[in-house]
């Protein structure tokens, strides 16, 4: 192992960082390189792409250092977008049982934020704020990629 | 004996923007079973749709599906017109046209995209999505909104396209031209490519007819079918085009079939707006005072396949029935030839070529998990249901 890794690994440094910056630990983990974690409810598809659509030139989320990843083991955002229905429900609880504490959740969409036009539906199960808090609302239908930047931004610098 | 090896793809994966389970079942490298679980994205559209009026049924139905947010719409105003017998004005049939090419257009860059994805090829994805982009700056010019236009209503549209905003989308078709002959020769032209993607995940002509499959799928097969030619609808009789059919039923022939049926969207496009120049400015609508008793059936050609909608009519201002029917339905069958057989780092490739899109697929809840006999409705929720359905039956009488 090279130095930097070894000196991380120490947390009496993390824990000296942490002073002479005069930050709590969740600031400090929150400052940067956000990693994100995808959940797609019962949604129409487009909020998902529109969240792609984040990833690609023109919008380009990788310059903040954000990464959308696979396992919500290591994300630090829970993206939820569309509406919650009964199959996605306990998924959902599950994922954010497993994922590591603190995690920041954003509510994408009409639907994430309250149901939408699926809230009248028969399977639906409650907006995603009714089974897990939610940090941040992102609304539109979809919400444009500039939209959910500006929200996940915010969110940094919050 | 071999061992099976059972592999797991989703609910949530970081690859599939839609949530929906494949289990792989492998001997080796070579997948020999393949079963898919859905019911992560269904929303009871058919049912909703029931107590909305035909007007705000066009904004649900534009929510089954994102990228097919005109099809659903363009099937469901044709069923209804075709009950209450309307007859739209030849302009709105051009701009039901135009925005049902231009999804087409953004749908296929969309796919190419995620193909490119799939087989690793990331620089493919980002070109495809780049320029998907300027197609979404025209949507949001012409409707106001990058997806989910709100274009559609019963007896015609709801926005004009002006004739002085036609100067505005010619430059961006030519754009996409462009960058098409780009994609063009970058796929078929790639070694790496070709041997990703040729005689991989094949469906032959009776695999096709077996699994009534549908759309660019069917036609990289080398069926000749297209609702746009074989059942008329909106500008299509009006413009000179012709269907793109390719032999093979591999991989590489629906990319094939995709990308050559760009230049015919684009074409389409550039006809249409020919034509808009001829109507008169506005006349984009007919008035319609109530729809009859009946019922009618809609088709159309979303970027997958037929849409199809049928609608029942009581003569009140809501659907009694609607039904849906997307083209990923009868599509997804066929992963059970095309992926059989092949090892598990073509699999994906062969799924994703068919285009599926789970959000269309999602009509019908599964009540009982075939294997374990779960119930993933469970009975109560089913019974309040019923209930629930008797009891709005019984209010009526
Ligand atoms: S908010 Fe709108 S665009 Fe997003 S998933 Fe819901 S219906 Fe689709």
């Amino acid at each position: 192992m090279d130095e930097p890794v070894s000196y991380y690994r120490n947390s009496a440094f993390i824990f000296w960082i942490l002073k002479i910056k005069n930050v709590g630990f969740k600031e400090f983990c929150f400052k940067k390189s956000l990693w994100l974690f995808h959940f797609g409810g019962a949604s129409c598809n487009n909020c998902d792409i529109e969240i792609l659509d984040c990833l690609t030139p023109r919008y380009d989320l990788e310059r903040f250092g954000m990464l959308l990843i696979g396992s919500i083991r290591h994300a630090d955002v829970l993206l939820v977008n569309g509406s919650i229905n009964q199959r996605d429900k306990s998924r959902l609880l599950e994922l954010y049982e497993q994922a590591p504490k603190p995690i920041v959740v954003v509510a994408i969409g009409a639907c994430g934020c309250t149901g939408g036009i699926f809230a009248e539906g028969d399977t639906f199960a409650g907006p995603v704020d009714k089974l897990i808090p939610v940090d941040a609302y992102i609304p539109g239908c979809p919400p444009k990629p500039e939209a959910i930047l500006a929200g996940i931004v915010k969110l940094l610098n919050k | 004996m071999v061992k099976k090896t059972l592999i797991p793809i989703g609910p949530y994966h970081p690859l599939q923007e839609e949530p929906e389970l494949f289990k792989l079942y492998c001997e080796g490298e070579i997948v020999k079973d393949i079963k898919w679980e859905t019911g992560y994205n269904h929303r009871g559209i058919e049912k909703l749709s029931e107590k909305k009026t035909y007007d705000q049924s066009f904004f649900l139905v534009e929510r089954i599906c994102g990228i097919c947010s005109t099809s659903h719409p363009f099937a469901f105003a044709n069923a209804i017109e075709e009950i209450g017998n309307i007859e739209i004005t030849n302009r709105a049939k051009y701009i039901r046209s135009i925005i049902g090419e231009l999804e087409r257009i953004h749908s296929h860059l969309l796919w190419v995209g995620l193909a490119g994805h799939f087989l690793g090829y990331n620089t493919v994805f980002m070109w495809a999505w780049k320029y998907r982009e300027p197609v979404l700056d025209l949507f949001e010019m012409i409707s106001g909104n990058r997806n989910s236009y709100a274009m559609f209503k019963v007896g015609g549209v709801r926005r004009d396209i002006e004739n002085n905003k036609i100067s505005q989308i010619t430059p961006v078709l030519d754009l996409v031209k462009k960058k098409t002959d780009m994609l063009v020769g970058a796929v078929m032209d790639d070694p790496v490519l070709h041997a990703r993607t040729k005689g991989v995940g094949v469906l032959t002509k009776q695999d096709i007819i077996d699994y009534a499959a549908v759309g660019p799928t069917a036609r990289a097969s080398g069926i000749d079918v297209d609702i746009r030619r074989d059942d008329p609808y909106a500008a299509y009789p009006l413009v000179n085009w012709k269907v793109i059919t390719a032999e093979k039923g591999d991989v590489f022939a629906k990319a094939e079939v995709r990308l050559l049926e760009m230049y015919e969207s684009i074409s389409i496009i550039e006809q249409c707006l020919e034509g808009l120049k001829k109507e008169k400015e506005g006349d984009i609508n007919v008035k319609v005072k109530d729809i009859p008793a009946g019922w009618g059936t809609g088709r159309a050609e979303a970027p997958r396949g037929e849409v199809f909608h049928y609608v029942l009519s009581d003569g009140s201002n809501s659907p009694a029935r609607h039904k849906i029917r997307a083209p990923s339905y009868t599509n997804i069958a066929t992963f059970k030839k095309s992926c059989i057989g092949q090892t598990i780092s073509d699999a994906t490739i062969s799924l994703a070529a068919v285009d599926p899109c789970y959000c269309c697929t999602e009509r019908m809840a599964v009540a009982y998990d075939s294997k374990t006999g779960d119930k993933i409705l469970n009975g109560n929720e089913l019974i309040a249901l019923s209930a629930k359905k008797t009891q709005n039956i019984k209010n009526q009488f």
